[in-house]
């Protein structure tokens, strides 16, 4: 699992790779949190660019997080989401709970102006 | 020369079985999808069945087993046009399958899970069976058709 995260304008993004299934998010959940903490950030892009497979441990990862950025009084946003990705999103109703932008520009600004 | 079960292997098939670890996760799905490439799926067909796979094998660990080690059965056949896949389990088995059913519903909050699972592979295969005794295991069964049968369209 390849991750990498930025700081930008006081929104952390973290740009997601490989495959997101169950062993994957169990060591993921922990780095963002961490992250979240030392950067302060209150804001969370997440980018799915780098991501080739994703079940529904992917969907608790992003709703799990969606509940932490919200409860520090902060905001999330999605993006990059490939076409593979896209019936799983449709199916758990995640784009009636978090933003999903076609890119990282848009996410930023969507996390910053909320 | 006489072939011994010659029936038998006219019907492609393989047996995979693994300790409940996460990291096989992968090698579970990524095996069903290289067997499953012999009916030349689409990429799409290819995602949905991985996808679904990668699922019940999640269950069987997170729930079956509870992160316990145990074993992981994974069969497959090839029958026709369509691919069957059966994940199996020693574990806890499910209580209450009505309930497991429903969207959204998960058993591990805690694990944050987002209750997707079987509402997924419902989803991205033709037909799933699922039979469970608690204290004993669960059985999950799948279908789902890659090349669908020129004959009876």
């Amino acid at each position: 699992m390849a991750i990498e995260r930025d700081v930008v304008g006081g929104v952390l993004v973290v740009r997601l790779g490989g495959e997101l299934d169950h062993h994957a998010v169990e060591t993921l959940r922990d780095e963002i949190e961490q992250s979240l903490e030392e950067t302060r950030c209150r804001g969370l892009v997440l980018s799915f660019q780098g991501i080739d497979f994703m079940d529904s441990s992917g969907l608790g990862l992003i709703l799990g997080r969606y509940r932490s950025v919200s409860a520090r009084g902060g905001k999330m946003a999605l993006c990059k989401v490939n076409p593979n990705l896209r019936k799983i999103f449709e199916l758990s109703g995640i784009y009636k709970i978090v933003p999903v932008l076609d890119d990282e520009l848009s996410a930023l600004r969507m996390v910053k102006e909320a | 020369m006489e072939y011994v079960g010659h029936s038998v292997l006219q019907k492609n098939y393989m047996y995979l079985s693994f300790p409940s670890r996460s990291e096989n996760e992968s090698l579970a799905r990524v095996a069903v999808a290289a067997f499953a490439t012999a009916l030349d799926p689409t990429l799409e067909q290819l995602t949905e069945l991985k996808t679904a796979v990668s699922e019940a094998v999640t269950n069987a660990i997170i729930h079956g087993y509870e992160g316990q080690e145990g074993e992981v059965r994974l069969r497959c056949a090839i029958e026709g046009g369509a691919v069957e896949v059966v994940v199996e389990d020693d574990g806890v088995g499910i209580a209450d399958l009505e309930q497991a059913r429903q969207p959204m519903y998960t058993s591990r909050p805690e694990l944050e899970r987002s209750g997707m699972g079987l509402t997924i592979m419902e989803n991205f295969v033709d037909a799933l069976w699922i039979d469970s005794v608690p204290g004993q295991g669960t059985c999950v069964r799948m279908r789902k058709v890659i090349q669908p049968d020129p004959v009876s369209q």
